[in-house]
């Protein structure tokens, strides 16, 4: 009994974790280029309606009607991050003011409620949502079947992402031409590196694993859209990116952990467990709150190597 | 080989608002040569090596490389055409590595990082040019002289035949500066040449073949280095000496009563290295007494540790006898020192606020401006239309933000304030620099002013007409020291300009 439950909350673990790692790896990416990107749960729900919208209007077979969600949740994520960019990085605008402004512009109550009223999208559940694979026939295997084979696309799609990222961050040259964007663009562009297109792309790239996170909730988790359905998961992932010391490997980690913590209470509630409901839909949000106090000090932003130049725009010295 | 011209530059011409930073420069370098770059602050040393990498672009004139004309729109044409940059302020990136920072943005690197190749090459090249740097090392972890190593190590693995070093000495110790100097020697014996910008006598001496002394924004002429003498090079760097009248003063100087005594004054610069060697200097009642050096020599440094916004590390400083505690304003400002720092708009006024909000600065905690921690606004105001007009401030109001007066104004409202407290002690730092003709004028009328009236002057200034026109005496920074303290009308020009070059006197002072 008390093996199978803690095999049930890994296996959730990795569901709920799943949109959060998504998001948090496009935030490594756009905090990379040095660009602070707060925006992450508006990107979140844009992508989360764009996908639910698709859902029930693209036809074809199940497979190609998910895949195209997910792609629309991509475009709409990237869209949104696009105007995040053109912000931070043309208009050389307060980061932390135009990533809270997207939020609050794109969120709940925001432009993707109002693109779910318009389109009518809660009117019914998500036709075609994410199902969990059987992968080889394995599913049922005890122990590793619901921790390793038994979990949705995205899931998979997820481990392949975490591994290509951390190769292309550490073992090429775009990589470090990134790094250096987000170190110091200064040096980057004495070296003939363009901060500006750097900094485009990886947020674009952000904005667009930041949909798919949000698709992730209205395809899968809560499988039909509701007002901010992701209920904070944008807020957490930027702090998994913080938690993760900008590396894709650790971010992984640090989002199973978070995704623990949010599948608990309702892991525990299907099991009888008599724990406050609130207290622990509150736990991601408190671990949240803690971890970002603890890094927060500028000496521990450069102790856990946060890129040196984040959240700062970049004027080339004219005299 | 060593005959051929490499870089011919010729009738440069860079203006900038307000300054003519480059007027009609003629520069030619060899190929294979290290020829040095010489002149003070402000010579257009500088613009001219700006223009050379292509971060700027020549107004007038033409450049010719290897005898063909070249046109550079940005520091990669320029480095792709072989011309390198070392620059004073390093551009690179802490968090990476050694080889990593060699190998940023060149076009050649494969896009998988092959890092055990590429640390061999990085250690290939630094073997080669005799420079010890670890490739695998960090460059946070690194010293000054190992990063600036980095630096050149970039530019030669570009594939750079021309190298620039800014003043490439100012960050080294005398060991680190002479590894360069043998790395500059194997790199000109391949056939690559180098541009040395320096205002040091001794190492241009030591290390150039030729020299280009550049003054105003003009050539004032090349010669080789085994046919000159520091001697000649200093009045070439500072002019020849000019008639000037020192002005009249009401009240002579009494040197002996001393009121501002600096004592074996120690202190660090922003980077915690000391910037500030065992300083002794006293300013008598009524005197003035210049700092004169090139910047960069410890002048505000001094400057800060005496006003009380920076620590002295060793030493003391004190004010008609008593010893300020060192490191706070406000000890230093209740005893009597005002200071008018470099930057007036920053650390002198708050920019953004009224002019008679920072006129009342420092003595708002005054009965007079504050009662129970609230301010006076009437009496504030009426304080301010009194030293507005006293000073002859041009501006609208007294409630307008310091920021939209002209810089001869904004300077009027400092020294205003810094006059209004009754100081005993006046600690100016460029105080008329960027300002114009009518301005300057006024501002140092103001300076003998409170001379004449008792006020003791400490003058740093960059510019040696001021300092030689205003100072009772004159004393000269060099690396953080007093090298010298001449009383002003033994002074001449040549004297001073070797001592800010670093030059040991053999009988003067």
């Amino acid at each position: 009994m008390n093996n199978s439950l803690l095999i049930v909350i890994l296996a959730s673990a990795i569901f709920y974790g799943t949109p959060l790692l998504f998001a948090a790896l496009g935030g490594v990416f756009t905090e990379r280029s040095g660009v602070l990107n707060l925006g992450v749960e508006g990107m979140m729900l844009i992508g989360g309606v764009s996908a639910a919208w698709a859902s029930q209007h693209v036809g074809g077979s199940a497979w190609f009607t998910v895949f195209a969600s997910i792609l629309i949740a991509m475009f709409a994520g990237g869209l949104t991050a696009l105007l995040h960019a053109f912000l931070c990085v043309t208009l050389k605008a307060n980061q932390t003011v135009a990533g809270l402004s997207i939020t609050i512009f794109a969120g709940a109550l925001g432009l993707s409620s109002y693109f779910a009223n318009v389109w009518e999208v809660a009117s019914s559940p998500v036709p075609r949502p994410i199902r969990k694979l059987d992968v080889l026939g394995l599913g049922d295997t005890p122990v590793l079947g619901p921790l390793l084979f038994n979990h949705t696309i995205l899931t998979y799609v997820s481990w392949v992402l975490v591994a290509v990222s951390s190769f292309y961050l550490f073992r090429t040259k775009t990589g470090l031409q990134l790094r250096a964007v987000g170190e110091s663009p200064q040096t980057a562009d004495a070296m003939g590196i363009s901060v500006v297109k750097y900094r485009y792309f990886h947020t674009i790239l952000g904005g667009m694993l930041a949909g798919i996170g949000g698709a992730f909730y209205s395809l899968a988790i809560v499988s039909t859209w509701v007002d901010g359905l992701t209920k904070g998961a944008g807020w957490i992932a930027i702090a998994l990116v913080i938690f993760g010391f900008w590396r894709p490997d650790l971010t992984l980690v640090g989002a199973y952990l978070f995704g623990a913590l949010q599948s608990l209470g309702t892991t525990l509630k299907a099991r009888s467990f008599h724990i406050s409901g609130d207290l622990l839909d509150a736990l991601p949000f408190i671990m949240t709150i803690i971890v970002l106090v603890l890094v927060s000090s500028r000496f521990a932003h450069k102790r856990l190597g946060a890129p040196a130049a984040l959240g700062v725009p970049y004027e080339r010295e004219e005299r | 080989m060593t005959n051929t011209i490499a870089v011919h530059m010729s009738g440069v011409v860079k203006r900038f608002p307000g300054v003519v930073a480059n007027d009609g420069v003629e520069f030619e370098l060899r190929r294979g040569e290290v020829h040095a770059l010489l002149g003070e602050n402000g010579a257009g040393k500088s613009t001219l090596s700006n223009i050379l990498t292509g971060l700027y672009r020549p107004d007038e004139g033409t450049i010719e490389l290897n005898g063909a004309p070249v046109s550079f729109s940005s520091p990669r044409d320029a480095l792709n055409a072989g011309i390198g940059m070392v620059h004073q302020h390093f551009r690179l990136v802490e968090t990476f590595s050694v080889a990593e920072n060699v190998v940023l943005g060149n076009p050649d690197t494969a896009f998988l990082l092959d890092t055990a190749a590429i640390n061999e090459r990085v250690k290939e090249l630094a073997a080669r040019y005799d420079m010890a740097v670890d490739p695998e090392a960090r460059v946070w972890q690194l010293s000054v002289g190992e990063q600036q190593r980095v630096e050149i190590l970039k530019v030669l693995y570009r594939g750079a035949q021309v190298l620039i070093l800014d003043e490439p000495t100012a960050v080294l110790t005398p060991i680190e500066a002479d590894a360069l100097f043998r790395t500059l020697r194997a790199m000109t014996t391949e056939g690559r040449t180098v541009i040395f910008i320096s205002h040091k006598l001794d190492e241009v001496m030591a290390v150039s073949d030729r020299i280009t002394v550049l003054r105003g924004g003009r050539t004032v002429g090349t010669v080789e280095t085994s046919s000159t003498n520091k001697r000649d090079l200093a009045s070439m760097m500072v002019g020849r000496n000019v008639e000037f009248t020192r002005v009249q003063r009401k009240t002579p100087a009494q040197t002996n009563d001393v009121v501002l005594h600096v004592e074996n004054l120690g202190g660090h610069d922003d980077r915690g290295r000391d910037a500030l060697h065992g300083i002794t200097l006293t300013v008598g009642r009524g005197e003035i007494v210049g700092v004169a050096g090139v910047a960069g020599n410890g002048q505000r440094e001094l400057a800060e540790v005496i006003a009380g916004m920076r620590h002295a590390t060793t030493g003391s400083v004190s004010v008609e006898g008593k010893v300020l505690q060192s490191g706070k304003a406000r000890a230093a400002i209740a005893g009597g020192v005002a200071h008018v720092p470099e930057d007036r708009l920053h650390t002198g006024l708050a920019a953004g606020h009224s002019v008679e909000d920072n006129l009342a600065l420092k003595s708002y905690r005054s009965s007079l401006l504050s009662r129970f921690g609230l301010l006076r606004r009437q009496a504030m105001r009426d304080g301010a239309v009194t030293l507005v007009e006293r000073y002859d401030v041009k501006t609208p109001n007294t409630q307008t933000a310091v920021r939209l007066l002209s810089g001869g104004n904004v300077q009027k409202v400092l020294l205003a304030r810094e006059f209004s407290t009754g100081p005993k002690v006046l600690i100016a730092a460029s105080p008329t620099r960027g300002l114009d003709v009518g301005a300057i004028e006024s501002v140092r009328e103001r300076l003998v002013e409170a001379a004449d009236g008792g006020l003791g002057v400490l003058l740093i200034s960059e510019d040696l007409d001021e300092i030689m026109s205003l100072a009772d005496r004159i004393a000269v920074m060099y690396e953080g020291r007093v090298v010298a303290v001449i009383p002003a009308d033994k002074a001449d020009r040549e004297t001073i300009g070797l001592l800010m070059g670093g030059a040991q006197l053999e009988a003067t002072s």
